[in-house]
This record gives structure tokens, sequence and C-alpha cells, in this order.
């Protein structure tokens, strides 16, 4: 298991963001990508998750090795906590959520309905999704919004429990996780410039 | 795929899920016509085959704003997107369980609701049967429509206008084999089009609403 990133150029809306990332992740190893609002940390993972086609460049090793986390967390809310896990779990072809409940103490919340948890009890609700993936990857866009300093322990602890299990992560925050083998990306050097815009476009009608 | 089809039922039954909007649209429409058009039995049970059947397309319509919107909204559909569930399976489950909770109600209601139209007793069955074979086309193709929309904001009737026309040979065939059942003459022909119709939907469409899908997502 490991992600390969070679001279990648990503857009959103037909304008290229970032151009010219290369980057490897291998099994243990954890990448935080850093950078400003708005200097394409989404749109890096989204095509890296494979929601959106780069403009140019290669991806080796991200088929069905993913599991993305984005700001929602595609809970619903009238399921409970035990029926939305198990659903994600169902659908990447596992049974297990105790281990998930447990990482991220959902124990005592089980029963009730994700649209009456708290938004911090939700995006643990969300993180445990991770868990019941079974994917090797992480790809986890800001994952310590709403979190309380408790709870960003109890991730960090998750994170390095996954990476231990030669799991790898990425991870676009503005936080310190005090993961301390983490590598640091800043994406700010990697801005694509007005040339790169010569014949660039994602839209697929146009 | 059988998680997904559990869960969009149990959402479906659960409160806000939406499950009898159609339904309840059907009744309302159904009750009213006879009201409005008078009490002239020939003329409503002339005109009864066609009215059921546009009133179980209509309420089909109403449903359709909910079946990826809600999914769109909290991040299900990127989750999806990048599980091991191909896009097109999902659709068509998506679609499948639209229809169980829009489609079947609609025709296990339009034999009781035909009655208030005065349907001649032959169009019962046909009415049934032609509803069993036309309404999922309605779901598939709806779900298309659903998928091309899915990111636009209210686009409830930017859907309705892609989604009608694409509806318009199950409304036809479908009324026909209705219309014809009722008056007592040969319904074979247009019920042999109305099942190619809805069989080659359904083959199809997952993979146009996937494709369209896909684009919104970026």
């Amino acid at each position: 298991m490991s992600l390969a990133v070679t001279d990648l150029c990503v857009a959103r809306g037909g304008v290229p963001v970032l151009t010219g990332i290369s980057f490897d992740l291998a099994a243990g190893q954890v990448l935080i990508l850093r950078g400003p609002n708005g200097s394409g940390k989404t749109t890096l993972l989204r095509t890296l998750a494979g929601l959106q086609p780069p403009l140019s460049g290669q991806i080796e090793g991200a088929e069905d090795q993913i599991a993305y986390a984005a700001h929602s967390d595609g809970l619903k809310s009238m399921l409970s906590v035990d029926e939305n896990l198990t659903f994600w779990a169902q659908v990447f072809g596992r049974k297990d959520i105790d281990a998930a409940i447990e990482a991220f103490r959902l124990g005592e919340l089980r029963r009730r309905l994700a649209g009456t948890l708290s938004a911090g009890q939700k995006r643990r609700l969300g993180l445990a999704r991770l868990l019941v993936t079974g994917r090797p990857i992480w790809m986890l866009d800001e994952p310590t919004v709403s979190l309380d300093v408790d709870a960003v322990a109890m991730f960090a602890r998750a994170v390095r429990a996954h990476l231990a299990q030669g799991g790898a992560a990425l991870i676009a925050t503005h936080i310190d996780l005090g993961l301390d083998d983490a590598q640091v990306l800043d994406v700010g050097p990697f801005r694509a410039s007005p040339e790169d815009l010569a014949g660039a476009s994602d839209e697929a009608f146009l | 795929m059988k998680a997904l089809l559990a869960r969009d039922l149990a959402l479906a039954l659960r409160a806000g899920g939406g499950f009898g909007l159609g339904l309840a649209f059907f009744l309302i429409v159904t009750v009213l016509v006879p009201l409005s058009v008078g009490p002239q039995s020939e003329l409503l049970a002339r005109i009864a085959p066609g009215l059921l059947w546009l009133g179980a397309l209509l309420a089909c319509l109403l449903s359709l704003d909910r079946l990826l919107a809600l999914d769109w909204e909290d991040g299900t559909l990127d989750l999806l997107a990048t599980s091991p569930l191909p896009l097109e399976a999902a659709l068509s489950v998506k679609a499948l369980a639209h229809w169980i909770t829009t489609g079947l109600p609609l025709v296990l209601a339009a034999p009781v609701l035909g009655v208030l139209l005065n349907l001649p007793a032959p169009g019962f069955f046909w009415l049934v049967i032609s509803l069993l074979l036309g309404t999922p086309a309605l779901s598939v193709i709806g779900s298309f429509g659903a998928a091309l929309t899915v990111g636009v904001k209210r686009g409830g009737l930017l859907m309705s206008l892609l989604v009608l026309p694409l509806y318009v040979p199950t409304l036809i065939f479908g009324a026909e084999v209705a219309r014809r059942g009722a008056v007592g003459m040969e319904t074979q022909t247009p019920l042999l089009m109305l099942a190619g119709i809805t069989l080659g939907v359904i083959a199809i469409m997952p993979f146009a609403s996937a494709a369209a899908l896909r684009v919104n997502l970026r």
C-alpha cells in the first residue's frame, strides 16, 4: 500500500489552483497539508479521492484505497448512531462497528438519533466512520472542526493506531495534532500561475 | 446495496421522510376532479384512465426533488461516490427505493380512487397492470433528472422541465392501456410498448444518471 503522486495539477471550476504537486505516502506515514483558506487543499483531496479528474499528472495507488472525510459527515439525522455506522460498514462490506464506537467513545450515544447530537459529537461519529470503512489511506479535510481538546486527542490516538496497523493518512488541518513524525506539505508554493490557465478546463460541457 | 435500500426505506418511513407525499397528492387530485367536473358519470368514466395516469405521474414528479437532494446536502453522495459501491448500482437502488415508497402505493391506491371517477369495471385490472408496468420507468427517469440537477439550489422547476418530456412516452402508452382496457378493446400493442420503454429505461438510465452525477460532484 502506497500512494504516489507525480506532477499533479488540480482545478476548481475550470481554474487551476495547484500545480506541480508530487509526493509519496507509504504505509505508516502521515502527511499534513497546510495552506491559507482557498489555497486548494480541499480540491487536492477531492482529486486524490477520485471525485474529480486531475488536469494533468499521475495518481498511483489511490484506487479503492481511500476513506475520504469532508466538511460534512454524511450522517442521517433520523437514523441512530448505530444505524448510521452500520450502514457505512455494510457499504464497505464490513460488519464490526464496536471498535469504532469504542475509539470515539460513542457508547453512551449509540441509540440516540444523529440529529440530536451536538456538533462535536456528530464530528466524532463522522470520524468513527473512517474506522468502519477498513480502507488504508485516510484523507481528511479539516477533521478537527468543532472538536474539543479531549476529542482532538482521541482523534490523534485513532490516527496513530491506524498508522501502527500499516495505514496512512493525508490530513488538511490548521492545528497541531501532536503527531510527532508527521511530514508537512505547504501547498502555498504550488499555487498555479495565470499562464497555467491556457487550455485548462475541467468543465464537462464546454 | 441491500444496506442502501434498507436505509432509504427506513428514512422514507421516519419523520420528515416524505413517504405519503405523492400518495396524498394523488388522493387530492382524484377526489377534487369529480367535484370540479360535476356529476356527469359518463364523462368521468371516459376521462378516468387518463386522469388517474396523469395524477400518478404528477404525484411521482412531486417527490423526485428529495431523491438525491437530501443525500447531496449532508455529503452522503460524496462518500458514496468514494465507496466500493458503483454509482450506477447506488442510483438504481435509490430509484427502486423511490418506486417502493412512491410508485407502489400509487399502484395500490389507484383502483380505490378509480371508483371515485366511475372507472368502468373492466378498466380496473388494466389500470393496475399499466401502472405497475409504467411507474418503475417514472422512478428511474426521475433519478436521472435528480442526478442532472442535484447541485442546483431550488432545482425542482428545472428538473420538472427536464423530466416531463421524458415521461411523455410512458404516459401515452400507459394511459392508452388503461383506456383501451376500460372500453374493452385490445390492449396488447400499447402494453408491449409500455413494457419495452420501462425495461429499456431500467437498463440504460442508471448509466446516464451516474455520468451526470459524477459531473455534478466535481
